[in-house]
């Protein structure tokens, strides 16, 4: 044995000729060790196999001709992008293979940026320089950045949109709800835009609640508002029977006396049950409250509180002097102040004060609060951050209650806690965080809100759009959200404006709600003597609407000042209003529209004018089209109806201007009512 | 002896390390109360949802015995085609023979099978298929689109938010689900109807031409959207290549 091997080194080693030459094959061998290991590196493999993948196809010839081989990269320095994706994924940019061939040779779906200009890791998350398939995907060697699955894709576009695209409803929705469930009452969260997410849930000041409701009711609510109001947005703090005993003691005893004169009330007769269900009706009060139907369905919006249950909580003299003028009771109420007579409050706040459910609090029954309870209800109070939504007094509102979302889309996984059943990735924890805050520890200030599986996705959605990224791109790639204005229209009309609370609905210069049409250039479109009339008493312009105007029972003064004021001050300067008098049109031209209007674009499709024969309800009635609209604002409006009225369905036909006069001389004949038109 | 404690902890260690490899929570298993004799869909087929997503609307199975009546605490099991999940995948069903699961969407755009079985007295798998739509990017804008420009006439279902035009069209325009005749339409026609109107194809004037509304790029997500959901499903007609 032992000679065996002196020989082999002889052999190999025994003079310096040997040595040199064993030595420099060793080294050769030693030095091929590097390029043999990088021949056998994962995503070689998937290049060869794309290779063999497309090799049977007609089209190989155009594929090979486009693939590159080797580590492919997209370097992105401005916005932080070094991706090597592409160099596995070779057929992204191939449309003409297989949407659901194997991976990683898909196609990228269709969107509307191109590859290169973004890279992946803006929008799929994951490893962007890493080459093997674990370390690009998962989160191994604690990597922070796992690959985002693909219902959260959306978080992705939000980066540099903080717009509403039509291709996101998801994160659109969520940035809604952000607002509509009140998180930014507690949470801050800048866009990174500039914007911030305003809340929109309307909490209501606690200062008198003593005036409205009754302890009973404040402790029922307290242990479950959805009890009271399936949509209830206020979340369950889960209090226990004490804690909801002593924080409705504070809450009576904080309460303090509103001196608001009570309003004249005729209390109806008592065969008059149906009115005030008609009242209620008339009045739209649909339009923002909803009621559960008789098969327990909500009816209605959800601007204001649900009023199913409604008698179990308010004091009718209360409710009657809310009714009266909202506003006295809380200025920034987005209620309108209906000028209701004696006579409609009795009707409406009987038929209110009868949406009763006995059972709500069959089982409440409190003794007379303690100071010691009282006090307790305070600190309770103070520690679950009530003040953030409400205002209570003796409570100072918190600053910074709960922590600052606006780059909760890149949170390090280090400073979050986990817990079992939880996966260790950012998207799941929020998603878990929001849907069960409680199993994150019991002393998780963070209340329980009842939310679907829809809703948290879309949460989740608009939280992940929140990251460091987002806020450092550069300014030519962000899409910023319109700014919010604080637009004030002024005098007498201005004071009516608020205290119609017309920006609930209405949007006037950027400023107010998108329930109902903008009114910015309004002034252009509409008649005065049909505005006055229509501001009085609103018909119906769209049969198939359910949201629609309620009547405010406005005074012939206040409607000619409202009126007056928006034929001023709300136009457009793209075209003189009143440069085509109806006087103007001819004959020939009326019967010429008319024919346009039934054949050539069909208009009957979506609009009425004879009630006789059309039937189309989609856009609103032309019936009295003559009456409504200046001629002007209607050719304009059929050349571009985008262009006045941005956002409406209302095609651009591009019709032109001799074919949109004779429609205007054909619209501006019908001046007549419907029951006019049936004779 | 002191040898045996030598190699006993390394072995004690060893064993300890497994079982704690073991997951610790245990799927129960289900058994079956009653058996019956078919499955039924009551809701949750054919919806479309954003891919990787969760449905709006969970999936109702019942199962009914042989005279159609609910069959309580019948074994459920679903499966799911490609990463598409149901959650949970087995259930007992209710006293009204009914259960509800929720199902989330694979990844990739496209149709999800699931499949729900249930055992009769025989032990004989009934099996009843639900197909699901995932929809892309594209095709959820197409989607979106949809719901705001071409539902009010091409949908003849009223909700509580918007009441059907479908009734007062001279000419009844066809479901976007319609696969029977939009199949027979190429891409290229579809597109121009939207964008040129129903008259420039022969098709109804009272389908406008929303070529000055809507992009090239929203006509190609509707176009997308309604092959998408296209009923019976829609395969493309490309080119079909020799095999070498």
């Amino acid at each position: 044995m032992r000679s065996k091997l002196t020989s082999a080194w002889r052999t190999l080693f025994g003079d310096s000729a040997r040595a040199f030459g064993s030595l420099s094959v060793i080294l050769l061998l030693c030095l091929a060790v590097v390029p043999a290991k990088d021949h056998f590196r994962e995503w070689t493999g998937y290049q060869a196999g794309y290779l063999r993948y497309i090799a049977n196809r007609g089209d190989a010839a155009t594929l090979k001709r486009r693939f590159e081989g080797g580590i492919q990269q997209t370097w992105l320095p401005a916005i932080g992008v070094v991706d090597r994706c592409t160099t596995c994924h070779v057929a992204l940019k191939a449309t003409s293979l297989e949407g659901n061939g194997p991976q990683p040779y898909r196609p990228h779906p269709v969107i509307p940026h191109k590859l290169d200009q973004f890279g992946c890791v803006l929008c799929h998350r994951g490893q962007g320089v890493a080459t093997t398939v674990q370390e690009a995907h998962n989160s191994t060697l604690a990597w922070e950045q796992p690959i985002l699955p693909a219902r959260y894709i959306e978080s992705g576009c939000g980066q540099c949109h903080q717009n509403k695209l039509t291709g996101t409803p998801q994160l659109n929705q969520g940035r809604q709800l952000l607002g509509e469930y009140g998180c930014v009452h507690c949470h801050t969260l800048n866009l990174a835009d500039g914007n911030k997410i305003a809340p929109s849930d309307h909490p209501p000041l606690l200062t008198h609640i003593a005036e409205k409701t009754t302890r009973e009711w404040i402790y029922a609510w307290l242990k479950n508002p959805q009890a009271y109001a399936v949509s209830a947005t206020m979340p369950n703090f889960g209090f226990s029977d004490d804690d909801a005993r002593d924080i409705s003691a504070f809450l009576i005893a904080q309460s303090t006396k509103l001196n608001v004169a009570p309003p004249a009330v005729t209390q109806p007769s008592a065969d008059s049950s149906g009115e005030g269900s008609s009242l209620y009706g008339e009045s739209f009060c649909a339009s923002c409250h909803a009621m559960q139907n008789a098969a327990g369905m909500l009816v209605g919006g959800n601007v204001g509180p649900e009023l199913t249950r409604v008698g179990s909580k308010v004091k009718p003299e209360w409710l009657v002097s809310w009714l009266s003028n909202p506003g006295n009771w809380s200025p920034n109420t987005v209620m309108p102040h209906y000028r209701f007579d004696a006579k409609q409050l009795g009707l409406l706040a009987r038929y209110l004060g009868s949406q009763t459910d006995s059972d709500f609090l069959a089982h409440v029954s409190l003794s007379p609060a303690t100071q010691e309870q009282i006090d307790h209800g305070k600190k309770l109070v103070n520690e679950r951050g009530c003040a953030s939504c409400h205002v209570i007094n003796g409570i100072k509102k918190p600053d910074n209650f709960a922590p600052d979302l606006t780059e909760v889309g890149s949170r390090s996984l280090a400073k979050i806690v986990f817990v079992p059943g939880v996966e260790h990735d950012l998207p799941s924890y929020l998603a878990a965080k929001i849907r069960n805050p409680h199993q994150f520890g019991s002393a998780m200030k963070m209340p329980q809100f009842t939310l679907t599986t829809t809703q948290i996705n879309a949460l989740v959605n608009a939280l992940l759009a929140q990251t460091d990224r987002a806020e450092g791109l550069p300014a030519n790639l962000r899409v910023p959200g319109p700014a919010p204005s604080d637009y004030e229209p002024a005098g007498p009309a201005g004071q009516l404006i608020a205290d119609l609370r017309c920006f609930s609905c209405h949007s006037i210069n950027g400023r107010g709600g998108d329930m109902a049409p903008d009114l910015s250039i309004e002034g252009s479109a509409v008649q005065r003597p049909w505005l006055v009339a229509f501001l009085k008493a609103p018909n119906t312009l769209r049969p198939a609407l359910i949201r629609r105007m309620p009547r405010f029972n406005l005074s012939d003064k206040e409607a000619q000042t409202l009126a007056d004021y928006i034929l001023t001050v709300y136009q457009t300067p793209a075209f003189d209003a009143a440069s085509l008098p109806a006087s103007s049109f001819t004959q020939t031209e009326r019967d010429h529209g008319k024919q346009l209007f039934y054949s050539k674009y069909a208009c009957q499709s979506c609009h009425i004018v004879d009630p006789n024969t059309d039937k189309g309800y989609v856009g609103p009635t032309l019936t009295q089209a003559g009456l409504r609209l200046n001629a002007a604002w209607i050719v304009n409006y059929l050349k571009d109806p985008q262009k006045l009225r941005p956002g409406t369905i209302e095609p651009n036909q591009h019709i032109p201007d001799e074919d949109a006069r004779d429609l205007a001389a054909f619209l501006m004949a019908q001046t007549k009512t419907p029951k006019e038109k049936g004779k | 002896m002191r040898r045996t404690v030598e190699i006993g902890i390394p072995v004690l260690g060893m064993l300890l390390g497994l079982a704690g490899c073991q997951k610790g929570a245990v799927t129960p298993v289900l058994h079956p109360k009653a058996n019956g004799a078919a499955l039924v869909e009551s809701s949750g087929g054919k919806q479309a949802g954003f891919v990787g997503s969760p449905l709006d609307q969970p999936l109702v199975v019942q199962v009914n015995d042989a005279q159609g009546n609910g069959v309580a605490g019948a074994l459920v099991s679903f499966t799911a085609a490609g990463d598409a999940a149901v959650k949970p995948a087995t259930g007992l069903t209710a006293d009204d023979g009914t259960l509800t699961v929720n199902c989330q969407l694979g990844s990739v755009s496209g149709r999800y099978r699931i499949v729900a079985t249930t055992w009769d007295k025989q032990g004989k798998p009934i099996t009843l298929n639900l197909d699901e739509i995932a929809l892309g990017y594209q095709q959820n804008l197409g989607r979106q689109l949809n719901e705001k420009y071409c539902a009010r006439c091409h949908n003849q279902e009223s909700t509580v938010e918007r009441v059907s035009n479908y009734d007062n069209l001279a000419t009844k325009p066809h479901s976007f689900t319609d696969g029977n005749f939009y199949n027979t339409v190429n891409d290229a026609d579809i597109a121009a109807i939207i964008t040129y109107g129903g008259a420039a194809r022969h098709q109804s004037a009272e389908m406008p031409s929303y070529g000055g509304t809507l992009s090239k790029s929203d006509v190609d997500a509707l176009v997308s959207y309604v092959r998408a959901i296209s009923d019976p499903p829609y395969h493309e007609k490309g080119l079909t290549y020799a095999r070498q």
